[in-house]
């Protein structure tokens, strides 16, 4: 999909328009978290940023997994762009995900960082993206490049489910959000953290889908310099 | 159907009648498992709390790091001596040609267990194995194999090749690494088969799902 | 005339960008000895490996009796023999066990019989029990097309069968390919060796930067007028004498 610039432009300002209004929702709209210890609740509001990050890294491995399918089916280039714009955004957005989760975790578990599974599931994630772009960087010839990494995108984003399955069943001291009902007194979100939590998402999305379009034309202006370049060493 | 399974068998006939001239890829499997548990025993030796806590973690790390060293042969050998094109020649579907040589890997894997079992029982002077335990090793080795044949073609694709191989394989191996060491763990204090099953399902479930992605993409890895 | 054994139409291939084969037609009619001719890099080993389907077409249909090997590559494999610079032979195995293994991946019945039979012919059968690592190029070679010939098949494929032969070694293989040639069997090589290549044909043809360049019967031409041709298409002292 070749978007004109116009469209990838008013993509951008709705990008821009959600991440502001995500913003005002995880700092003014969200009301404090009184169920949490007061000395942390201002960093409470991480959420926020690190489930939507968190989220949107699974929606871009997700898109990756499908991109590496259809490669493999019609062996258009497009699937291949599409597949490494995604994984790349993907790493972003684990990193982010990591990163505000251990400045959450400072204050709540008085440690950046533990050995908490689903904590180290996410850095396997990362590895097995980072291992995915090494795939890539050590194969020159473009067909086979994309095949294999199409081959690898389908392994990697399969292992997550059971990764996580695996990590569920390991004790864990990782606060369970939202498909845990016997925990809501706990960790749950009251009604207008909700709509908070729902706008940042959705604008976590729609930010998603701006960095997405724009990687992709990338990948397109790439290829056609590759193109070019070729042309003109002839 | 009959042809498929006996061009799988070829391969894996082939495979092993040069493993038992070279005995290339056992010996470094075997040396490297001993040398990770001589290692392991070092860095432990000082404070071994309880045993249960050590032993299964060396046991799996030991199997999937020097297990990646056969792996790792599985394609190179062939593409090294140029050989890749005659399997690929073969009238039949390529996945055969999967089959056979996951087969070979898995029975390499195998019997470089067989022999570090014992030496375990042996190095930390407990009898930890048992029947449970027995499967729950197959069943991981077995994925193990799975994919890590098919990361096998894909590394030797590349400019990096072995080096890339172990980078690719652990981070997808993790859920075999957590189920097996969970189980081993169980065994070890007593749990049955039963109180073990959630992992020993996991264990057929990661087995079954990557046999399949397996058959359906290796042809991907193998064309031009 | 018959539909041809093998055809090509618009045959293309490209790695990512480098085009290879630039558009090849071409028909072979059973029986036809064909050889191509053409320097390092003309696309002649590519083009083979697309015949063998080991190598899939960028764009362009090749038919193998009338059937597209995009639609049945398992079935036309069984129609072909190859033969390329590497023997595709395991030096830890005895030339036996190396035929039986081929035999096994053919799903020859009787392998035994056609593996004494095949090794009487080249020459090998008193070294059957010996690892092939120990052979010398000659006989590996031989070993090659013994391996390509083993189920029997209808074409044969030789990408540079002579090459790394010394000059002994390559007269011996000629002499062996042109009497298992025969009249039946379709064979398809690439040299270097003009002469030879020549000797062996009774077609010709000259690739160059991924095109049929030049496509003669062999009778209307001997060496000392397709060496100018050769020199002409595809540059001054590109082929061996």
């Amino acid at each position: 999909m070749k978007l004109s610039r116009r469209l990838l432009q008013m993509l951008n300002i709705a990008a821009l328009v959600a991440m502001l209004a995500a913003v005002y929702a995880a700092l003014v709209m969200a009301p404090d978290a009184l169920n949490v210890d007061p000395a942390i609740r201002p960093a409470q509001r991480v959420i926020y940023f690190h489930v939507p990050s968190a989220w949107s890294s699974m929606l871009a491995f997700f898109v990756a997994f499908v991109a590496s399918i259809l490669y493999l089916v019609t062996k258009h280039i497009r699937w291949d762009i599409w597949a490494r714009a995604a994984s790349e955004l993907g790493i972003a957005f684990t990193v982010a995900a990591i990163v505000s989760g251990s400045l959450w975790a400072k204050p709540a578990w008085n440690t950046y960082w533990t050995w908490d599974p689903r904590l180290t599931t996410y850095t396997i994630v990362l590895l097995l993206y980072i291992a995915y772009f090494m795939l890539r960087g050590a194969i020159d010839e473009p067909g086979r490049r994309a095949r294999m990494a199409a081959v690898y995108g389908i392994f990697a984003f399969l292992s997550v489910p059971l990764t996580f399955m695996s990590i569920r069943w390991w004790n864990t001291i990782h606060p369970v959000i939202v498909d845990a009902p016997e925990n809501a007194g706990k960790f749950g979100l009251g009604p207008n953290m909700l709509n908070a939590f729902m706008i940042v998402n959705i604008a976590f999305i729609i930010m998603f889908t701006a960095l997405l379009a724009n990687r992709i034309a990338l990948g397109w202006a790439e290829e056609r310099m590759d193109a070019l370049k070729e042309r003109l060493n002839f | 159907m009959r042809r498929y399974f006996q061009v799988a068998w070829a391969v894996l006939w082939k495979d092993l009648r040069i493993e038992l001239r070279t005995k290339d890829i056992f010996t470094s499997m075997a040396v490297f498992a001993v040398l990770s548990l001589m290692i392991f025993n070092f860095a432990f030796e000082l404070r071994i709390p309880d045993k249960t806590v050590v032993i299964p973690g060396v046991l799996w790390v030991a199997i999937i790091f020097s297990g990646v060293l056969g792996l790792g042969r599985a394609f190179i050998s062939e593409k090294d001596r140029g050989s890749m094109a005659g399997l690929l020649l073969a009238p039949v579907d390529r996945s055969a040609i999967y089959l056979g040589k996951m087969l070979a890997s898995l029975l390499f894997i195998l019997v470089m267990e067989a022999f570090l079992l014992p030496l375990m029982v042996i190095f930390f002077n407990t009898n930890f194995i048992s029947l449970p335990l027995l499967l729950v090793l197959f069943l991981g080795t077995l994925g193990f194999a799975a994919v890590g044949t098919v990361f096998s073609g894909l590394a030797v694709n590349t400019r990096t090749r072995e080096v890339l191989l172990p980078v690719l394989l652990f981070p997808v191996m993790l859920p075999v690494l957590m189920a097996g060491i969970r189980a081993t763990i169980g065994f070890m204090e007593g749990d049955t088969l039963v109180d073990m099953m959630k992992w020993i399902n996991l264990l057929l479930f990661f087995d079954i799902m990557y046999l399949v992605v397996a058959y359906m993409t290796f042809d991907f890895v193998v064309e031009e | 005339m018959a539909e041809p054994l093998i055809e090509v139409l618009g045959l293309r291939k490209a790695f990512g960008r480098h085009r290879v084969l630039k558009g090849i037609d071409l028909s072979v009619e059973a029986g036809a000895s064909v050889v191509l001719f053409g320097p390092n890099g003309a696309g002649k080993t590519t083009f083979l490996r697309i015949l063998a389907t080991l190598s899939r077409p960028t764009s362009g249909t090749v038919r193998v009796a009338g059937v597209d090997i995009k639609n049945n590559p398992e079935g036309i494999r069984q129609y072909l023999g190859l033969v390329t610079h590497a023997p595709l032979l395991y030096g830890d195995l005895s030339a036996q066990e190396n035929l039986a293994f081929y035999a096994r991946l053919y799903g020859i019945e009787n392998a035994e019989k056609r593996i004494q039979e095949l090794l009487d012919r080249v020459g090998l059968l008193h070294r059957r029990r010996d690892l092939v690592r120990t052979f010398s190029r000659g006989m590996v070679q031989r070993m090659a097309i013994a391996r390509a010939l083993l189920h029997n098949p209808p074409i044969l494929l030789l990408d540079e069968p002579d090459t790394g032969l010394d000059p002994q070694a390559a007269e011996m293989m000629t002499d062996f390919l042109r009497e298992i040639g025969g009249s039946q069997r379709t064979v398809l090589m690439t040299t270097h060796h003009l002469e030879r290549g020549l000797d062996l044909a009774d077609r010709v043809m000259i690739l160059q930067g991924g095109r049929i360049v030049f496509d003669e019967p062999s009778d209307s031409l001997s060496y000392e007028t397709l060496r100018p041709t050769y020199d002409e298409y595809v540059g001054k002292g590109a082929a061996v004498t």
